[in-house]
């Protein structure tokens, strides 16, 4: 392995967590829209805002980790991918904006119609945001981001079958990701209707990416043959161990087992993600543009590594501590005393 | 010298707009970010002095600002987010040359990002769940991240200033020395410049919104506090900054000249040049100013008799705009000896009557010197980057040459601007609230308590 791939298996890496920590935040900002009504839907929108409350903002940090290190990495990679995909990162940073603002501002009004209105731009950002981040992967994936400064099509780029799809599916996937550890949460506040209510979705939410994924090995086939050719060779292996992982994490549901789902349910999107890049290994930008061919020279690499092996024994533990001190007692003493 | 190639494609009002949303989302995102720098010091001030002396006013005072502290943070977690993205969506060109030289502070800033994030969320979610002093040291790693923070950006833009660490062969960039890009001649005095204008502001702006509430009749103990104490930092930071700016401004006169002639509006390279105050340039002249004689080479040389250089030898296409800049540094040391005399005031009563100045003239000043250090710190920005132009990396790239050519730029300044319009009026509306949220006038334990920092 060469030293542009570790720097860039470290990339992916931050990727993973931004899926499965923010992925999670964005699909319960997704649930609070489809909560019900104020009065109804209170409980769900009270769990949902103290399981992401404390840690949104870490998590959100995991993409910003991705961009520096990607344009600090792989420049010519991150110019070709942000100058062709102006328009749906717009969007996804546009999301971001609304999204964390809103949840915050949300918070801190006690005038209903506020609240909803925070609580509206909320949830539909967190819908449209992970949507956005889907289409730059399909973009990616599929091999429509050429090289150099705005090579691609600025609207075709992303607008096609592989990115709606892979939208789609990372909407999807964010909402499963969160209805599982919702229902982990509520299990541990002890609020079993409310797991109920998210084991519902979950498996719903399961069935449906299922389903989508089936109908996307047609459009992968047509629309994106070089992808699917990785995935159905190569990388098979790990799409198969996604499958299984998806597949168990529904029948852990099925059993309340919610621990368990919530593990297999992250292995399963794991797995997707790193199924895509071996697929097109040793390709950053498919058809043409390498890894190493993308790197930056030896002395930036070496330092990147450096700072992260460094950073990651200052974070590893901060980010344990955070972790630890609000599984133990997802609505402590604070929410009892909030208002 | 690099040509222009591609940059040719873009429009001139997609050009116009680049500019524009990155000058907007970054002037926006600068006031939110100087209170990640400057608040959690103070918050865990307040909240050591409450523990320390269990006095109600203190403690409620941690946790009202740690409130605000929690929504500041919040909003500029996520304005600072879509700046990492206009670097390539505005900007490609420069971070496909250059990426791979000063991306390392930005990859640097990208872990003290991380520390913030996690401690803040352990701190505001912890309040109630640890032990007093457990809490307290949380907060610690807020105080250092924040700075750092501050540090690692503004070394990258130190650096477009004065760019190091690198050779280019035919356009490319080989041999990368990320840590000599980090520390080029600008980092020094840039980052401590703005680390100390961070404090100022949130200083400035915090003891301004108890100087207002003084104004309407809340003279009560906690209010002095909640004014005294972040003017007090304040007021001993602003003469410190005076001399941190005389640093920087000799540093620009040696490193950019060009900027520093178009700070003075100074057009004929001489010796014994005086310091203009005001006036518009036109014409190569700057009119309607006000001069005091050999002040200019004094500052710059020490020496009545210095030689600066003027715009005189810079190319007019090199030339930065020069009135905006020399009126945008004007105001900002304007600002900041105004804010210097406000200090002295303070500190003169305290010395001659151990309390603040009694008289509402004195709130009326400290309630405009929180806008006004906010101003000064905008125009200090303007100052730099207006005047680092047509340059984006200073006599290496030109802004031109580093803008995204991709058709319909301009509808992400539109965007950009209708979505932060809403942000504005939310933000400010959010924090009225905050702080309008009534205080007891003798606030006691159970307001402490009862008074959510989430």
């Amino acid at each position: 392995m060469s030293l542009a791939d570790a720097v860039l298996v470290c990339l992916w890496v931050g990727l993973t967590a931004y899926a499965l920590l923010a992925g999670a935040d964005f699909g319960a900002g997704a649930w609070d829209l489809v909560a019900g009504g104020a009065a109804r839907g209170a409980r769900q929108r009270d769990l949902i805002e103290h399981s992401i409350g404390p840690v949104w903002e870490a998590n959100h940090v995991w993409l910003v980790f991705v961009l520096v290190v990607l344009w600090t990495g792989f420049p010519p990679a991150f110019a070709a991918i942000a100058s062709t995909l102006y328009i749906p990162l717009t969007g996804v940073a546009l999301g971001v904006i609304a999204r964390g603002a809103a949840f915050a501002f949300r918070k801190n009004v006690e005038d209903l119609a506020q609240r909803r209105l925070y609580g509206a731009a909320f949830a539909s950002s967190s819908v449209l945001t992970p949507f956005f981040l889907g289409t730059v992967a399909g973009a990616i994936a599929s091999g429509r981001v050429p090289p150099g400064i705005a090579q691609g099509d600025v609207l075709g780029s992303w607008l096609n079958p592989t990115s709606l799809l892979a939208g789609v599916l990372a909407v999807g996937i964010c909402g499963y990701l969160a209805a599982v550890y919702l229902c982990a949460d509520a299990t541990r506040a002890a609020q079993h209707d409310l797991a109920d209510a998210f084991r519902r979705r979950a498996l719903g939410a399961g069935l449906v990416i299922g389903a989508v994924a089936l109908a996307g090995i047609a459009v992968l086939h047509a629309d994106a043959p070089r992808l699917f050719a990785g995935l159905t060779g190569r990388a098979l292996p790990v799409v198969v161990l996604s499958t299984v992982a998806g597949i168990a994490s529904l029948g852990l549901l099925l059993g309340r087992r919610y621990r368990l789902s919530r593990i297999t349910a992250a292995l399963a999107v794991t797995a997707v993600l790193w199924a895509w890049a071996l697929a097109q290994f040793p390709l950053l930008l498919v058809p043409t543009l390498s890894i190493d061919d993308a790197a930056a020279g030896r002395p930036t690499l070496q330092v990147m590594i450096i700072i992260m092996v460094v950073g990651a024994v200052l974070l590893v533990p901060s980010l344990g501590w955070l972790f630890w001190l609000f599984q133990q007692h997802p609505t402590g003493k604070a929410s009892r005393t909030g208002h | 010298m690099t040509s222009l190639g591609f940059a040719q494609a873009a429009g001139p009002g997609d050009f116009v707009a680049a500019r524009s949303q990155m000058a907007f989302s970054l002037g926006w995102h600068i006031i939110i970010a100087c209170f990640g720098v400057g608040f959690p010091a103070l918050v865990l001030f307040a909240e050591w002095r409450g523990i320390r002396t269990g006095e109600v006013a203190y403690r409620l005072l941690a946790r009202r600002w740690a409130r605000a502290m929690g929504v500041l943070f919040a909003v500029g977690a996520v304005s600072g987010t879509i700046l990492s993205f206009e670097m390539g969506i505005l900007w490609p060109g420069l971070m496909q040359r250059y990426g791979a030289v000063y991306g390392f502070p930005f990859a640097l800033e990208g872990f003290a990002f991380f520390i913030e994030a996690i401690f803040l969320g352990i701190y505001l979610y912890g309040w109630d769940r640890l032990p007093p002093r457990v809490h307290l040291a949380s907060g610690l790693p807020i105080v250092v991240a924040g700075v750092a923070s501050a540090f690692f950006v503004v070394a990258a833009n130190a650096w477009m200033n004065t760019p190091r660490g690198f050779r280019l062969v035919g356009g490319r960039v080989v041999d990368p020395d990320p840590w000599a890009a980090m520390f080029t001649p600008a980092t020094g005095p840039e980052t401590t410049h703005m680390i100390l204008a961070a404090m100022m502001v949130t200083g400035f702006a915090a003891a301004a919104v108890y100087a207002v509430a003084m104004l309407r009749g809340r003279r009560d103990r906690y209010h002095q506090l909640g004014l005294l104490l972040p003017l007090t930092v304040a007021a001993v930071i602003t003469p410190v900054q005076i001399v941190v700016g005389d640093w920087a401004a000799r540093l620009v006169a040696a490193d950019q000249p060009a900027k520093l002639a178009a700070m003075e509006g100074l057009y004929r390279t001489g010796a014994g040049v005086p310091i203009a105050i005001g006036g518009y340039y036109s014409g190569n002249t700057l009119h309607g100013a006000l001069e005091i004689p050999y002040g200019l080479s004094l500052l710059v040389h020490l020496d009545p008799h210095g030689v600066v250089q003027g715009l005189d030898v810079v190319p007019v296409t090199l030339r930065p705009p020069v009135t905006l800049v020399h009126l945008a540094f004007d105001l900002m040391v304007g600002i900041g000896f105004a804010l210097l005399a406000l200090g002295g005031w303070l500190a003169w009563s305290w010395w001659r009557r151990r309390k603040m100045p009694a008289t509402v003239w004195f709130l009326r000043a400290v309630a405009i010197a929180g806008v006004a250090a906010t101003v000064a710190m905008e125009a200090g920005w303007v100052t730099t980057e207006v005047g680092r132009q047509p340059w984006i990396v200073y006599q290496l790239m030109t802004v031109r040459e580093a803008i995204n050519p991709a058709p319909g730029l301009r509808y992400g300044l539109y965007a950009v601007l209708v979505v932060y319009t809403l942000l504005t009026v939310a933000t400010i509306a959010v924090l009225r609230r905050l702080a309008r949220h009534p205080v007891p006038v003798a606030p006691q334990e159970s307001d402490v308590e009862e008074y959510s920092v989430i």
